[in-house]
């Protein structure tokens, strides 16, 4: 079984951001890209489920991404991953999530694939778009927010999380799926997994490969942002004096109420 | 000149750094103030390959370079001196004697458990009355119907004790040389040796997390062919290893500053008074940079005498100089991380209380300040 992970190279999401007001893009020099944290989820549930099925089962990350990011995909690679493919190609850049998704879509077919394993959400552009519209894109089924997954008799079966509980769904390969962060905590690079990263292969792919009818990156997008403005700055917290410990609870537990905290 | 890491050893450092600041960090409080002994980081850093990266695969290990090796015990050190002692002694110390100077046989006994983790083992050098003079040793081995009979003391020997441990690797007299000076060996010996006992722990004003005792030999028995190298060449044999193991103290020396550092800046941002965040203070902004700039010093010495042991070049110079200025840095940075947060500072909550004795071993282990000025004075060729 061949089960490929999408990984986004994103800003180090502990390091201080800022947008650079001409292009509204995020200002990237400076700042260490690291793999999108929800994304270490779904190539965790990529390991264990190949941990679990065993026999020929590989996991094949892909990213889409520029060249000079490549040497960051190593760290998949070093988690367990066997192999990956880098989409690179300056007429990506600028896409917007149909650009991406669309292109992804493609390449992914040509990677091809019985699970599709995908971040639920990206660190840096939030839409929590492109499953869906990879899912689309190559005709499958969608299953999202899995807590747990296995698969058996060519069928995806998962623990969907939902806010009262969680359901469980099954989905014929291939299809697409998403991991919730209740998947499990994403393992260390092993030394040896380091080590042994280096000698695994990564695969370049360019547009021409993909043979798209439509233009994608910043002239094919069909979505435009206007504006962005920093979040609201904070306002001060209320500084509760009192005379004794009775006392201050008591306005402390007032505040609450009127909140209908509790 | 090429002052950028290798992507192996970015990762290799990113490895250690998450790993640290995720499960060594939140535990050294408690660890400290218990004196438990972190069994279980143990075998987390065991199963990650720290207990024998620098060693080569086919005997267990990650087969990574020094350069790697140092990168790692500053991280862990940075979160806490005890872990991260436990690890470079085991490597430094404990296994390394094994692969420069163990049989093949001996290489798969005992280096490849040691490099896999599974099992720790000692190195007793120090004598009660034998520290800096480490020649004077005073244990005897006699060979006595095909085995070595040992009497002696061995004194504040690190990993000696844990659940874990298979041995200690022990320097003992063995004779006398030609010139009527004592012959040394190094005589592996393993935990169930008939008379060999290890006292309780000792309790210590820093690292008190890690494991260190006592060790008695009172007609300890172990066989004749339980020499680590030639007979008699226990002492060059221990000198290169504290060659080594001067990047390893190192490391460990400038990685506790870099923690001092890290809480003293946090500190700094958070703590407001006269109306605004201290560091924003020139006395403050003063004495953060005096430490980032010590810090950097130091790890570049470090770096630079790792580099050179992985090229082959002579590194025993620099390894020396990088030894004794990491452990005045790390006093110097240690005193001002306290400073920098007053009266909390003295306040055992506070990390950096613990960082301040943890630091003092840094300047008497594995070879004083002042021997290190010997030993440095020597290979200038004073």
């Amino acid at each position: 079984m061949k089960i490929v992970v999408t990984v986004k190279l994103v800003p180090d999401p502990n390091a201080e951001k800022r947008i650079d007001p001409a292009t509204k893009r995020l200002v990237r020099t400076g700042v260490e890209t690291v793999l999108n944290p929800y994304d270490e989820y779904a190539l965790e549930a990529a390991l264990q489920l190949k941990e679990r099925i065993g026999g020929d089962t590989t996991v094949t990350v892909f990213a889409m991404a520029p060249e000079s990011l490549k040497e960051t995909l190593r760290k998949a690679l070093a988690m367990g991953a066997d192999d990956a493919v880098l989409l690179s190609d300056a007429g990506l850049e600028g896409s917007d999530v149909w650009g991406t998704s669309y292109a992804m879509a493609h390449a992914l077919k040509k990677v091809g694939f019985d699970l599709l394993i995908v971040g639920g959400l990206s660190d840096d552009g939030s839409t929590g778009a492109t499953p869906g519209a990879l899912a689309e894109y190559l005709q499958t089924p969608l299953v999202t927010n899995a807590r747990k997954a296995d698969v058996a008799d060519g069928k995806l079966q998962i623990e969907r999380e939902t806010d009262t509980g969680y359901q469980i769904v099954k989905a014929p390969l291939p299809t697409v799926m998403t991991t919730a962060l209740t998947f499990g905590e994403p393992r260390y690079a092993s030394l040896k997994g380091i080590m042994g990263a280096k000698k695994k292969t990564i695969a370049a792919m360019a547009l021409a490969d993909l043979g798209l009818d439509q233009s994608v990156g910043a002239a094919g997008a069909k979505t435009e942002l206007l504006s962005f403005a920093p979040p609201p700055v904070r306002g001060k917290g209320n500084v509760v004096e009192a005379a004794d410990g009775a006392t201050g609870a008591k306005a402390i537990f007032d505040f609450l109420k009127e909140k209908k905290l509790v | 000149m090429n002052f950028d890491l290798t992507d192996e050893q970015r990762a290799i450092q990113s490895l250690a750094r998450d790993f640290a600041q995720h499960e060594v960090k939140p535990r050294a409080e408690h660890m400290d103030r218990e004196e438990a002994f972190p069994y279980d980081l143990v075998s987390k850093m065991a199963e990650l390959g720290f207990m024998g990266l620098p060693f080569p695969e086919k005997y267990g290990g990650a087969g990574a370079d020094t350069v790697s090796y140092a990168l790692t015990v500053m991280e862990i050190a940075r979160a806490d001196a005890s872990t991260a002692i436990t690890m470079a002694a085991h490597v430094s110390l404990g296994a390394t004697p094994f692969y420069l100077f163990g049989t093949e046989e001996q290489k798969q006994k005992y280096l490849v458990p040691l490099a896999q983790g599974k099992m720790l083992w000692g190195f007793g050098l120090t004598e009660p009355n034998a520290g800096s003079d480490a020649g004077n040793c005073s244990t005897k081995a006699v060979k006595q119907n095909g085995n070595w009979v040992i009497n002696g003391t061995k004194a504040f020997i690190t990993n000696s004790g844990t659940d874990l441990t298979g041995g200690t690797t022990i320097t003992a007299v063995t004779g006398t040389r030609p010139d009527g000076r004592p012959e040394i060996s190094n005589i592996i010996v393993p935990q169930a040796a008939p008379g060999f006992t290890r006292s309780k722990k000792y309790k210590k004003m820093g690292w008190r997390a890690s494991d260190t005792r006592e060790l008695s030999f009172v007609d300890a028995t172990v066989p004749e062919d339980s020499l680590l190298g030639p007979q008699g060449e226990g002492y060059k044999q221990f000198l290169t290893i504290l060659d080594g193991g001067r990047i390893s103290v190192a490391a460990l020396s400038v990685g506790l500053a870099m923690g001092a550092y890290d809480e003293a800046l946090q500190y700094a941002k958070d703590r407001v008074a006269f109306g605004k965040p201290i560091s924003k203070f020139q006395a403050i902004q003063f004495k953060l940079v005096d430490m980032l700039c010590e810090i950097e010093h130091a790890k570049l010495m470090i770096l630079k005498a790792a580099w050179e042991k992985d090229h082959g070049r002579d590194y025993v110079q620099t390894a020396s100089l990088a030894k004794l200025y990491a452990a005045e840095v790390s006093r110097r940075v240690v005193n001002e991380a306290v400073q920098i947060h007053g009266g909390y500072g003295f306040m055992d909550e506070y990390p950096v209380s613990r960082m301040y004795r943890d630091q003092k071993i840094n300047e008497i282990g594995e070879g004083t300040n002042e021997v290190q000025r010997l030993v440095i004075a020597r290979l200038m060729g004073l």
